[in-house]
């Protein structure tokens, strides 16, 4: 038999009865739509997190308070309690290395701002004027902290977008005094809306001179001190030397922790694609659910067309030829049910970008592929049964049944 | 009788048991027939006398327990399944009571089916199903599925279909079974037509009328041949 005949004929055959075709070619779609829906979702996820972080700033290494055993970014980093303070004297130290082109001391707590009987709680950052250009926030109006003394900062403040908007509404904000506490700040500039920046909106900070914010929170350990090395290259000897300065000041102990944002971001990324894998782990399950089926479906086809195949045989079909027919069918469910999913998760995918535009919903390649390939496979590999079970059918006992 | 050297079908000690949960049945027991070319042979007997069994060995659609089987003067019993299927294919013709025409293919495509699987060139086999076509009348029919033909029409496809591929040997299973008395008088000479071309034609019948048709009878009871008698009048 010719293998264009054994497709035609396959064809056919799966044609003859569209529903039971409709029904396992919906099956195999709805495994792979999953498989290319979630793992859309996923990796989407690792996208947005890794776009996010890149937002922070480039060529930036991150000194935290605190010690990890094992070193590397990990959460409990955040948290950690040091038993020597990370001190703005330190930041300033960390400046004469030289692979370091500017640092920051970064300071962070929460009070309440009030102007003119409106009051808003707020996230207070303390740091010093080069942190502006390090995490390239722009302005949208006034200008950031001076540049001065980072022992002795003046009272003033800059605020972000949303701040901005709860506390003065329409009236003009820059000049006008905010009470933080016991203290009050004359309003020098206000962010220009960014959206977004990992769980810390700057449209929802106020910015205040590290000195005044250790003061207001009655304490000398910073939150980070945010350094950028010189260029790409620089970044693990800015870590390096960041880390043997802050160690001699230190008195020889390593009691806080560098990490680099390709520290960070990889971690990210390797968190978040096993999570994909997962995902798609869990959607391949419904593949395989999707190949039983089809093998239900071929063998429910090959007690339906019995006669046809004892007929088959009469009529000088062989083993081989009616094997690759109902193979060549069950191929044929699943390679079309397959593209059809793909085609229903690159839509389920749209329709998720178009209602959250900021996130990045594509199906990765890897998985589009693997669910395409498992899709195939489990089609083919359920196949197999019920051809083998349609080619050994005996002809007497097939023609017979009618 | 017919010499050896001229025989299509030599069956010497042809014995087919089947078994029945504890009981054997003997369907063919110590059965001896030769069939020479271009004989018309109907095979005739009551239920269960083992015609369809006989037929069904002869169409290597089945094995026999024990015995010979030479299809010209070639032992097929010792062929693989694979091979038989390829005798099958190019020397034989099957027609069914119930002519087993697939349902869901137009009557050219049911009469090609025998060329697509013996894997032919669909140019040949257009031609070869349009001359088809036009010598069993069924050119204005050639896109009709066979729910649409009459039971005539239906039979008169399924013998396009069994001389396709131009076999030396077509095998009948009641051809007129489900068929009115006139359009079966048509079926069977279309058959006879066939055979007076040399065509080698075995009709399975407990038609009396049929049977007396053929120039030999072989009649056969509990398995075995009891009367096998040619025709002195040949037509």
């Amino acid at each position: 038999m010719r293998n264009i005949d054994v497709l035609r004929f396959a064809i056919g055959a799966a044609a003859g009865s569209p529903l039971r075709t409709l029904l396992s070619m919906l099956a195999m779609s709805i495994g792979v739509a999953a498989v290319v829906v979630l793992t859309a979702l996923g990796d989407g996820a690792r996208r947005y997190v890794i776009d996010q972080f890149s937002s922070l700033g480039t060529n930036l290494v991150i000194v935290l308070p605190g010690r990890s055993a094992t070193g590397g970014f990990s959460p409990a980093n955040v948290v950690t309690q040091t038993p020597r303070d990370l001190t703005v004297d330190d930041a300033r130290a960390v400046l004469r290395a030289p692979a370091v082109l500017r640092a920051a001391p970064v300071s962070v707590g929460n009070a309440e701002l009030t102007v003119g009987g409106k009051l808003r709680a707020t996230i207070i950052v303390g740091t010093v004027a080069g942190y502006l250009d390090m995490r390239r926030f722009e302005l949208a109006q006034g200008s950031f902290l001076p540049e001065e003394d980072w022992s002795h900062g003046s009272p003033v403040m800059v605020i972000g977008g949303k701040v901005r908007r709860e506390l003065f509404g329409a009236e003009p904000a820059i000049g006008r005094l905010v009470r933080a506490g016991d203290r009050r700040f004359r309003v020098i500039g206000v962010l220009a809306t960014s959206g977004m920046g990992l769980g810390m909106n700057t449209d929802e900070l106020a910015f205040v001179p590290v000195s005044i914010a250790q003061q207001m929170f009655n304490t000398n350990t910073l939150f980070r001190i945010i350094v950028e090395a010189r260029h790409r290259d620089a970044i693990a000897a800015a870590k390096a030397q960041a880390q043997a300065i802050i160690k001699a000041r230190h008195e020889g102990e390593e009691d806080v922790t560098v990490i680099t944002q390709d520290a960070v971001l990889a971690t990210f990324d390797r968190v978040l694609g096993t999570l994909t894998v997962g995902v798609a782990g869990i959607a391949a399950i419904s593949l395989a659910v999707a190949g039983i089926l089809v093998m239900n479906v071929m063998l429910v086809s090959v007690t339906q067309r019995t006669a046809e195949i004892g007929l088959l045989k009469a009529l000088g079909g062989t083993q081989a030829a009616i094997r690759s027919a109902f193979l060549t069918e069950a191929a044929l469910l699943s390679a079309f049910g397959a593209l059809l999913g793909y085609a229903l998760g690159l839509a389920g995918a749209a329709v998720l970008r178009y209602l959250y535009p900021t996130f990045p919903a594509y199906p990765p390649d890897w998985a589009v592929l693997a669910g395409l390939g498992t899709a195939l496979a489990t089609g083919l590999v359920f196949g197999v049964m019920p051809a083998r079970r349609a080619a050994r059918l005996d002809p007497v006992v097939a023609l017979a049944k009618r | 009788m017919t010499s050896v050297n001229d025989a299509l079908i030599d069956l010497s000690g042809v014995e087919r048991v089947f078994h029945l949960g504890d009981s054997e049945v003997h369907a063919l027991h110590e059965l001896d027939l030769g069939i020479a070319r271009g004989e018309y042979v109907a095979v005739m007997g009551p239920s269960g006398s083992g015609k369809s069994t006989l037929l069904n060995l002869v169409g290597l659609l089945d094995r026999p327990t024990a015995g010979r089987y030479l299809l010209e003067g070639r032992d097929v019993t010792t062929l693989s399944a694979e091979e038989q299927a390829r005798v099958r294919s190019h020397r034989i013709g099957f027609v069914f009571q119930s002519f087993h025409l697939v349902p869901r293919l137009t009557a050219a495509e049911n009469i090609a089916l025998p060329m697509m699987l013996a894997g032919i060139a669909p140019k040949e086999r257009a031609t070869r199903v349009a001359q088809a076509l036009k010598d069993y009348g069924l050119a204005d029919r050639a896109h009709h599925r066979p729910e649409q033909l009459s039971g005539g029409q239906r039979q008169r496809v399924a013998i396009a279909r069994a001389t396709i591929m131009r076999p030396a040997l077509i095998l009948a299973d009641e051809p007129t079974g489900n068929l009115d008395r006139a359009t079966g008088e048509e079926v069977v000479r279309l058959l006879e037509e066939l055979n007076a071309r040399g065509v080698t034609l075995i009709i399975v019948t407990h038609d009396h009328a049929l049977g007396a048709r053929a120039r030999r009878r072989v009649l056969m009871q509990d398995g075995a041949v009891l009367r096998d008698e040619v025709s002195a009048v040949i037509r």
